[in-house]
Order: C-alpha cells, then sequence, then structure tokens
C-alpha cells in the first residue's frame, strides 16, 4: 500500500510537472505505433505521416507565437499491452509530451488509454484502432480517432447488402478481437435493418481444412456468404471450400478481405461479389500523396489518417491557445468539423493563421476527417464490386 | 427425390470432403506410425518433413510449368512427384546421417529424440521459409473438377448439388495405391519383413543378421515417399502454406494415435476416424433434416451438435476416450 501511494504520488508531481511546462515554447508530440509486431510494415509509413504533419507545422512557425513541434517515437509493438503502457508511461512522464498520436492496434489502444492517458490526463489520437468497444471506453474526453469504428462498417454493409436486395446472410469471422467485433456490429446492424443471419460462425486462421466450418454455413443457408476474416488467412481458405463445393456463389467481403490477392486467388469465380474498405474519393487524398511525394508510400494503410490525427493535436492547441492536454481536448472537435474553412493536407499554416485570427476552421485533411459521436471519424468507405475477375469500385460513401 | 437431396447434401459436405481430408492424414499418419514403430520415437517434425517435400514438389512443378510440360487434365505435380520424393529422402536420410545417427549409436532414451526431433523441425521450417517464403503457393492446374456442383444438379435434376474435384479424386485414389504398395512391401518383400522384425525385436532381429543402418535408411526413404505425397496431396486440394502444415501436426499425431502408434492399419483408420469426427459431430444437419422430414416437422434450428469452434476439441476428446480405455488405440498397438 505504502509502494502504491509513493508511486501515486510520483505519477501525479510527474504530471503536474508535465502541466507545468505546458505553456513553453516547445511543444512534444508521442507518436506510439507499432514499430515492431505484426503490424510493423505499416508503422513506419504511419510515423512518416505524422511527422510529416509535425514538420510542417514547426517550419511555418505559427504555432503558439512560433513553438517548434518535435515528435517522439514510442513502440507500441500492436499486441503486447504492457510494454506498450509502459512505453507510453515513458513518453508522459519522461519525455514529458503534450499530447500522443497513436496507438495504432485496438487492444494496446486501450491499455495506454486507461492505464496512462486517463491517469495522466493526456489527450490520445489514434489513427488506426477500429474496434467498437473504444466508442463507450471511459474517456474524460481524452481519446478521438481518425479511423471509424468498425460498428460504422458494420452499418455500411448492411446498407450495401439491403441495396442489393440480399436478405438473409450466412457470416463466418475469423476468431479474434477484429472479426467477432466486426461480426457482431454487423449482425445487430443488418438485423436492425430486418435482415436474417442465418448463422454466425468463427474460423481459426492457418487451420488444414475447413470443410466442417463450410458444411455448418451450407447448411444454414442465406443469399450470399460474408466472410470478416482476412484475405491471406482463413478467410481464403473458407471462400475456396464454399466455391468448391458449390455451398455459395457469391460473397461479400469486408475490409481484411480486399486486396489484390482475393482477385488473384479467385478471379472470375467470385464474380457477383461484393464488398468495401476504407477509402475516399476526396480531394485530401490526392494532396496528400502530392505533399510526401516519394519520402515513403502515402497510399499504405493508415498512413494519411496519421498525417490527420498529429495535424489535429496541433491545430487543437492553436484554438486553444495552449498545449495542455486539458485545454486542447475541447478544441478538437471544433477544428475537425464544419462550420469553418475547409483545410487540406499541406495548408496547416493557413489553418494556424486562420485560427489565431479566431476564424473558425473544418480539418478535411487526407483521409476527409468529419468527428461524430464520442470523437471518432465517421469513416468513408468504397463499396466494391467482382466483375469479369476483376475489382471494381462502385461509389463512396 | 426428397430423400436423394438429403443424401446428396450429405455426401458433398460431409463423406466427399471427410474422405479426402481422412485420406491426408491417413497418409501422414502412417509416416508416423512407421518411424514410432520402427525407429521408436514421436516424429514431431513430420509436418515440416511433408513441407519440404511439397515444396520440392512445387518447385519442379513450376519448373515443367513453364518448360510447357503437362500431364493433361491431371496436375502437373503428379509428374514431378517421384523427383520431389527423391529430394525428399535425400533430406531425410542426409537429417539421419547428420542428427539422428549419433543419438542412435549412444542407444538415447526415445523422449531425447523427440526433443532432437523438435530442433529438426525448426530448422525444416526455417529452411522452407527461407526458399519457398511464409506465403500461399498455388500450384494446382489441369481440370479443377471431377463433377462440379452446377453439372450435377443439371445432369440429375436434383436441388442440390454435389460436387467431387479432381484433388480429392486424385487424393482418394493416390492413397489407395500408396498404401496398397506399403502393405505389400512390408508383407511380402524381404526388406520390408526384416523391417517388421526389426520393430517387433531389435536384438533378435540383430542375432538373426539383419542390417540395421539399412533398416534405418529403408524407413527413412519410406517416410520420405509417404510424406512428400501426403503433403503434395494436401497442398493440391487445399493450398500451401508453410505454417499450416506445421499445424498439420497435431491431428496427424491424434490419427496415428487413436489408431494405435506403429501400426500402419490404424494410422489408416485413425486418419478416417479424426477427419470424420472434425466434419460430422460439428456438421449442421438442418439441410438434411428438411429434406428429409415432412414440412411440419421441419426445423427451424441449426440442428447443429455443437459449434465449429468446437471440432479440434471433438477430436482430442476422442483421442482422450481412446487412450482412457484402449491405451494402445483402436487396433493394437504399442502402448505411449
Amino acid at each position: 500500500m505504502k509502494k502504491l501511494l509513493l508511486a501515486t504520488t510520483a505519477t501525479a508531481l510527474l504530471a503536474g510537472a508535465a502541466f507545468a511546462d505546458g505553456h513553453a515554447k516547445d511543444v512534444k508530440i508521442g507518436i506510439i505505433l507499432g514499430f515492431t509486431g505484426p503490424l510493423e510494415s505499416l508503422a513506419q509509413q504511419m510515423a512518416g505521416g505524422a511527422e510529416a504533419a509535425i514538420k510542417e507545422v514547426s517550419e511555418s512557425g505559427m504555432l503558439l507565437d512560433g513553438a517548434t513541434v518535435t515528435g517522439i517515437r514510442a513502440d507500441s509493438t500492436c499486441v503486447d499491452a504492457a510494454a506498450a503502457t509502459s512505453a507510453a508511461e515513458r513518453l508522459v512522464t519522461s519525455d514529458k509530451v503534450n499530447a500522443i498520436m497513436g496507438a495504432d492496434c485496438s487492444g494496446v489502444t486501450g491499455a495506454i488509454l486507461s492505464n496512462v492517458a486517463l491517469a495522466n490526463g493526456t489527450v490520445m489520437i489514434s489513427p488506426s484502432a477500429t474496434s467498437p468497444g473504444l466508442s463507450t471506453a471511459e474517456d474524460n474526453g481524452l481519446f478521438f480517432r481518425t479511423a471509424p469504428s468498425d460498428a460504422r462498417q458494420g452499418v455500411v454493409m448492411t446498407e450495401v447488402l439491403m441495396e442489393e436486395g440480399i436478405k438473409s446472410v450466412a457470416l463466418t469471422y475469423t476468431n479474434n478481437d477484429y472479426g467477432k467485433g466486426l461480426a457482431d456490429a454487423f449482425q445487430s446492424a443488418y438485423e436492425a435493418a430486418g435482415g436474417t443471419v442465418t448463422i454466425s460462425a468463427a474460423h481459426e486462421d492457418g487451420k488444414a481444412d475447413y470443410s466442417a466450418e463450410v458444411g455448418a454455413l451450407a447448411s444454414a443457408g442465406g443469399d450470399r456468404l460474408v466472410v470478416a476474416g482476412y484475405v491471406d488467412q482463413g478467410g481464403s481458405g473458407i471462400v475456396r471450400a464454399a466455391l468448391d463445393s458449390g455451398a455459395f456463389d457469391t460473397f461479400h467481403f469486408p475490409d481484411g478481405m480486399i486486396s489484390d490477392k482475393l482477385v488473384e486467388n479467385f478471379g472470375a469465380e467470385i464474380n457477383g461479389s461484393t464488398g468495401q474498405n476504407p477509402g475516399t474519393d476526396s480531394p485530401g487524398a490526392q494532396k496528400y500523396q502530392e505533399l510526401i511525394g516519394d519520402a515513403f508510400n502515402a497510399t499504405s494503410p493508415f498512413s494519411a489518417e496519421s498525417y490527420d490525427a498529429a495535424a489535429l493535436i496541433m491545430l487543437a492547441m492553436q484554438a486553444a491557445g495552449s498545449s495542455d492536454s486539458s485545454a486542447l481536448k475541447d478544441k478538437v472537435m471544433d477544428v475537425a468539423n464544419a462550420p469553418g474553412e475547409k483545410i487540406y493536407p499541406g495548408e496547416l499554416a493557413k489553418a494556424l493563421e486562420l485560427l489565431k485570427a479566431g476564424t473558425d476552421i473544418d480539418y478535411v485533411g487526407a483521409s476527409a476527417v468529419e468527428l461524430i459521436g464520442a470523437g471518432e471519424s465517421a469513416g468513408n468507405y468504397r463499396q466494391v464490386t467482382f466483375t469479369d475477375g476483376a475489382l471494381e469500385v462502385v461509389k463512396y460513401r | 427425390m426428397d430423400f436423394l437431396n438429403a443424401i446428396v447434401a450429405f455426401a458433398n459436405f460431409v463423406l466427399v470432403p471427410g474422405t479426402a481430408y481422412g485420406a491426408q492424414l491417413a497418409l501422414g499418419a502412417l509416416g508416423v506410425t512407421l518411424i514410432y514403430g520402427i525407429l521408436r520415437f514421436s516424429n514431431f517434425a513430420h509436418g515440416d518433413t511433408m513441407a519440404i517435400g511439397t515444396m520440392f514438389v512445387i518447385l519442379i512443378t513450376w519448373g515443367f510449368q513453364s518448360a510447357g510440360i503437362s500431364f493433361g487434365p491431371l496436375p502437373t505435380a503428379l509428374l514431378a512427384l517421384p523427383f520431389g520424393i527423391v529430394l525428399t529422402g535425400l533430406v531425410l536420410v542426409g537429417t539421419d546421417k547428420v542428427v539422428y545417427q549419433f543419438y542412435r549409436q549412444r542407444k538415447v532414451k526415445p523422449v531425447v529424440l523427440v526433443m532432437v526431433s523438435l530442433g529438426v523441425m525448426f530448422i525444416m521450417n526455417g529452411l522452407t521459409r527461407f526458399i519457398i517464403g511464409p506465403d500461399d503457393q498455388r500450384f494446382a492446374d489441369g481440370e479443377r473438377f471431377i463433377i462440379s456442383a452446377r453439372n450435377f444438379k443439371e445432369m440429375t435434376g436434383l436441388d442440390e448439388g454435389l460436387a467431387i474435384k479432381t484433388t480429392q479424386g486424385i487424393t482418394v485414389i493416390t492413397a489407395v495405391i500408396v498404401v496398397a504398395i506399403l502393405f505389400w512391401f512390408l508383407n511380402k518383400t524381404r526388406t520390408g519383413k526384416s523391417m517388421r522384425a526389426y520393430s517387433d525385436n531389435e536384438d533378435l532381429a540383430l542375432l538373426s543378421g539383419i542390417n540395421p543402418e539399412r533398416v534405418v535408411l529403408y524407413t527413412w526413404l519410406i517416410v520420405a515417399a509417404l510424406a512428400t505425397v501426403a503433403g503434395t496431396l494436401y497442398g493440391l486440394d487445399k493450398s500451401f502454406k508453410p505454417f499450416t502444415y506445421f499445424q498439420l501436426l497435431l491431428p496427424i499425431f491424434a490419427a496415428a494415435i487413436v489408431g494405435g502408434l506403429g501400426n500402419p492399419l490404424g494410422a489408416i483408420a485413425g486418419g478416417f476416424v479424426i477427419a470424420f469426427s472434425e466434419v460430422t459431430v460439428t456438421y449442421a444437419f438442418k439441410k438434411v433434416a428438411t429434406y428429409v422430414m415432412p414440412e411440419a416437422l421441419a426445423p427451424d434450428g441449426l440442428l447443429q451438435l455443437m459449434s465449429t469452434d468446437y471440432k479440434f476439441a471433438v477430436s482430442f476428446s476422442i483421442l482422450i476416450i481412446v487412450l482412457l480405455f484402449k491405451p494402445t488405440g483402436l487396433l493394437k498397438g504399442q502402448s505411449v
């Protein structure tokens, strides 16, 4: 108990020190992403996006009358909650960051939010955590995300299927947080819209044989099979077995399945299938790619969202006139949403100037940011269909 | 008519895939059981031996495909199979000379050899990924179906389709041929008899002048053939991914143990028991029941005994029950 008290006091003191630094000319933003682990191939481009925004603001010299901004990287590992928590703890207590851009995976994001951000009153904006659970997590208004919740994807899926006139589907999902969360979100949205989910069956990734799963799915029946899995894992195994046994001819694929690999694997066999994955036709995406140029692959998933997350933190600071998390947390929604002048990537200096003059801005950014509910992206999806063995974009919603 | 539909639905989703999967498991379990019977240890590297053998076959198949050699309606991989078996045989015999022989001459306890095979497993695992990569590889070509669900429906006018893939047909036929050759070899040839003698009683076999190194050599060569055939058939039927082969080890061992370790017939029986228990117990009988029962009694539920999540629990429950009541397996093998 004594130790706990001591630790609490120490944390409180350190947090106090962090606040005392709040008005200094030096602004620090923690960038906590899974530089090692399952998302390591995406983390570099995500960090690059955030650092591009930081560089842009810092070089403009417009933020809080000429503050310089630095980004400090830390490793969330994506899967190890304890390691992520201690990395975030270090960012807040030792590096004294003003706010955190991150984390990436839903599990570690939740851990950092409840263990570090809440305790220290630090704002965090995640570019890629999509678990519906985070919408209702206790956050004292400190947590935002520029990625949509999978609950939103469930609704979009429902809309797509309903417009196609599909009233009953069989559903299979990969047995992890992503698959289960998405499957549950979809099922509740679909049933609310009057559809029937005949069966919701999990499948394990990387298994030897999927005929048992497909047998059950086929027996339950349905007009279409919804595969909430991964294209390079069990998802493809399920689709293969379903096609071969003639159980289902058409499928619906959420984001984990949409990739070139899917077309390569199945070609014309999945003609008539539908799907959706995050994407936007907003001019911001194009401008972001021009801004980044050849520095790294700006079309990599969640890179644009990372740029937007970092930009939102700094714009909110400007709007609040302070780099304190406690002050800027109330301004994030204001700068992200209408009304105001639309701001695209590369226009952060202009945005800072407008905010200084007291003009409202509506940050659109690289991923067409629109924060809804408890501060999460409304989400932009592109609806795709498969015709003649090729993926076609139908529209954006 | 409805009754026919019920039978066809059941055959399409349980009988046909279960038989093919059972044949694949049986071939894998045969390899495990031979090593256990003759070399007296559980070879954990067997799944990755299958992977490495399949890898050779795939590489040769790609060579054939780019050279324009094909096997008509049958997959080219069947042509590449003999070459793959030879290469896998070289790898296994090499491994034996470098690794296992050292421990065998010291007459170490079987559990030490098991741990050694675990090490071999990791090396083979890494080697496969290093050469061909950890991703999915597709190498099946030729006709995909003996009969497709759509054609079957048109031919018979039934509502339910029955699909039999070429690979499923080949799997079962090849398995039958391979097993027949194996049993002929073990029971009729001199070498086969000496292998069985060595398996029954090592000391007596040595006294009667059987050369143990020869027996070991032949065992590895047969295991190489079985592993490569099993791996290739599995890869043709589903897809090749090194990690999946590593995971195949569990059902294969379950099959070998259920059937009775060291007993070749048991391995085959075990393979089918495990495959069908995975597919049948978790099958939702709704469709079948809807056809068979009068309309008024048609079920609302799925009639599924348990969710497919539990299919592994099913096969391992069977394993435990068999070991509790018949510790030597269904057909008499050596006790574990």
